[in-house]
């Protein structure tokens, strides 16, 4: 950081030293830059002051103009629900997994393949949304009907596996399985970064000492990246928040709010709604999508502000 | 903790590991091993069934034609790769200029309030959802040009929003790798401020920023979402962002699927062929960034 100060003081003793003319130019390229980073704040500052203006007039608005004759809070709770219990279940899911790929590829792969196999997994992130959406509902959803079936035989008992299980897989089980697919990446980038980090003397000393491999992992590499982990996975959770096409495709939604997760009645989710009703809307039902829109940037924005703090909190140690 | 590891080490020294830890250790061993197996099926899968359903939609027709009055199994999707070169080509004109200026701002000149700000804000706007660009975009349009406004630009608007930070956060990474020496060298020999970043940081840290910006283009240009409620949808060619509907792959694809029409096999095939398509053109983009990155990198010492 010193270093930097000293050449940038060095820089500007120099401007200060030399002609006009270079002043000039520094002048212009260094207004440009500082143009650009206040141009971003302002379009940063739009894009939340645009969907306020935008959803407003749905907040201030009577139920019986509204879509489906419902207050706005009436009708974004629902989508609040599902919104959160398809990210939820992706989380749950995608989480173990992410460590176990990111203790794989230091800790337990031949080292030679190691760069290679982070790679492949480094792709689940590049394929389109679009993509695992056509996946979703024609390879995995028909996939999983039998699972869906022995689960409502099964465990029926539980509130999630109560049933009917649907016969074409569209059910919110399936869509969190697929968003859990889509955030696997991050969380598990997330986490390799970190337990890259482990100090090496640590992780020998260990072994020195006689712990096999998985006490090694668990006394040394485990506890050195928890807490990335943790943001890891909320960061994850941001992203699958804000999902759209994937949901938009899979999900069968009736409206219901139920815990149920097998069935062909689900909630819908606030990105899949304004995905599948915007393009057909005109008149207040856009501007109460809108506000749905502004319901689901506060959440993700909580979500990752929480997340970062855990990181910046972590970097501090 | 700590007092494991001293039992298991005399335990090692009294002669060999206990059947218990060399079992847990062959257990979660294997469950890692497992995990990783599982996170990749996924992938196999994914690549497979669109390899395998999406060929039979390719043809000759599907990249030259456009969709225009077709009914069944003719048509093409020229339009919308059109669309989709046009939209994304635009985002990046709007989001590279700004983005690698903002990271030269943050790596070369931000001081105190504004470099925090933006630093912080960037991190928020990495974290909005696409779908919000899009309502961004189509709010900002509508106020001046009505309501029900759908326009190329528009989506090229949504995903400059979205791509703006991937840059910025590409770029800085990169600028941060430049090493001091090379900054100072050229201000002992004279050279103002902004000829050291143009003639020699921007030179040093070329194949970084173009391998970032590829992964950027890479990241938006199969967005749907935000496209599906700026760009609506069109079955004819349109290649001027200023006027009219505009089609891209993304949505082309969800289209083909949504409203299948009576054809519905052909339509299916089409909506695999355009996702195949996309994950063509991702990959190329992933694999030319690393090739690129690999290729012209400036080695640093």
């Amino acid at each position: 950081m010193s270093q930097v100060d000293t050449t940038t003081n060095a820089g500007q003793l120099l401007a200060a030293a030399s002609g006009g003319r270079r002043r000039l130019g520094d002048r212009v390229f260094s207004r440009t830059a500082v143009v650009s980073a206040v141009t971003i704040l302002a379009l940063l500052a739009g894009v939340a002051m645009f969907l306020v203006s935008e959803g407003l007039p749905a907040l201030t608005a009577s139920a019986s103009e509204l879509p489906e004759g419902k207050s706005f809070v009436d009708y974004v709770a629902p989508l609040a629900f599902g919104t959160v219990l398809a990210s939820a279940i992706a989380a749950l899911v995608a989480v173990p997994l992410a460590v176990g790929v990111a203790l794989f590829i230091p800790h337990v792969a031949p080292p030679r393949m190691a760069l290679t196999l982070g790679y492949l997994v480094d792709l689940l992130a590049a394929i389109p949304s679009i993509v695992y959406g056509l996946w979703g509902i024609f390879v995995l959803g028909p996939a999983a009907v039998p699972v869906l079936k022995w689960l409502e035989e099964r465990l029926g008992w539980l509130p999630f596996f109560e049933g009917p299980a649907s016969a074409t897989g569209r059910t919110m089980l399936v869509a969190g399985l697929v968003l859990a697919v889509m955030i696997l990446p991050i969380v598990s980038a997330v986490a390799r970064e970190v337990f890259a980090q482990t100090p090496r003397k640590l992780q020998e000393g260990a072994q020195a000492l006689g712990a096999t491999r998985w006490e090694m992992i668990r006394i040394v590499v485990l506890p050195f990246g928890r807490s990335s982990v943790i943001s890891g996975a909320m960061l994850g959770l941001g992203r699958a928040l804000g999902e759209t096409m994937a949901v938009t495709i899979i999900l069968s939604v009736s409206g219901a709010v139920t815990f149920n997760l097998i069935s062909q009645a689900n909630p819908s989710t606030i990105a899949a709604n304004i995905a599948l009703n915007f393009p057909e809307s005109s008149g207040l039902a856009i501007n109460a999508l809108i506000a749905t829109g502004l319901v689901l940037f506060a959440i993700t924005l909580v979500t990752n502000m929480a997340a970062r703090a855990v990181i910046a909190r972590h970097e501090h140690e | 903790m700590e007092s494991a590891t001293v039992t298991g080490s005399s335990r090692l020294l009294a002669g060999g590991l206990g059947w218990r830890r060399r079992a847990l250790n062959i257990t979660m061993t294997a469950l890692i091993a497992a995990a990783f197996v599982i996170a990749l099926i996924p992938l196999i899968s994914l690549v497979y069934e669109v390899a395998k359903r999406g060929i039979p939609g390719l043809s000759l027709e599907f990249f030259t034609e456009d969709a225009r009055g077709q009914i069944g199994e003719g048509g093409g999707a020229a339009h919308a790769i059109v669309g989709t070169l046009v939209i994304t080509g635009v985002a990046s004109v709007i989001s590279v200029p700004i983005g690698i200026m903002a990271a030269i701002y943050l790596n070369e000149y931000g001081t105190g309030r504004l470099r925090r700000a933006l630093t912080f804000f960037v991190d928020v706007m990495t974290g909005i959802p696409s779908i919000v660009a899009g309502l961004f975009a189509y709010a900002l349009f509508e106020l001046f040009l009505g309501p029900g406004i759908r326009l190329g630009v528009m989506g090229s608007v949504a995903l400059s929003v979205l791509m703006i930070p991937i840059v910025i956060r590409a770029a800085e990474e990169v600028l941060k790798i430049v090493p001091d020496h090379l900054r100072e060298a050229s201000y002992a020999l004279g050279t103002p401020k902004w000829k050291t970043i143009t003639k020699v940081v921007l030179p040093t840290a070329f194949a970084g920023l173009v391998t970032g910006v590829m992964i950027a283009v890479a990241r938006i240009v199969g967005e749907t979402a935000p496209l599906l409620v700026t760009t609506g949808v069109v079955d004819s060619m349109n290649s001027d962002p200023f006027n009219g509907r505009m089609q891209n792959l993304a949505v082309y694809a969800y289209n083909e699927y949504r409203s299948p029409g009576v054809f519905k096999q052909a339509a299916y095939d089409k909506a695999w062929a355009a996702a195949l398509t996309l994950i063509a053109i991702v990959m190329l983009l992933n694999i030319a960034a690393r090739l690129v990155y690999r290729r012209y990198k400036t080695e640093i010492r």
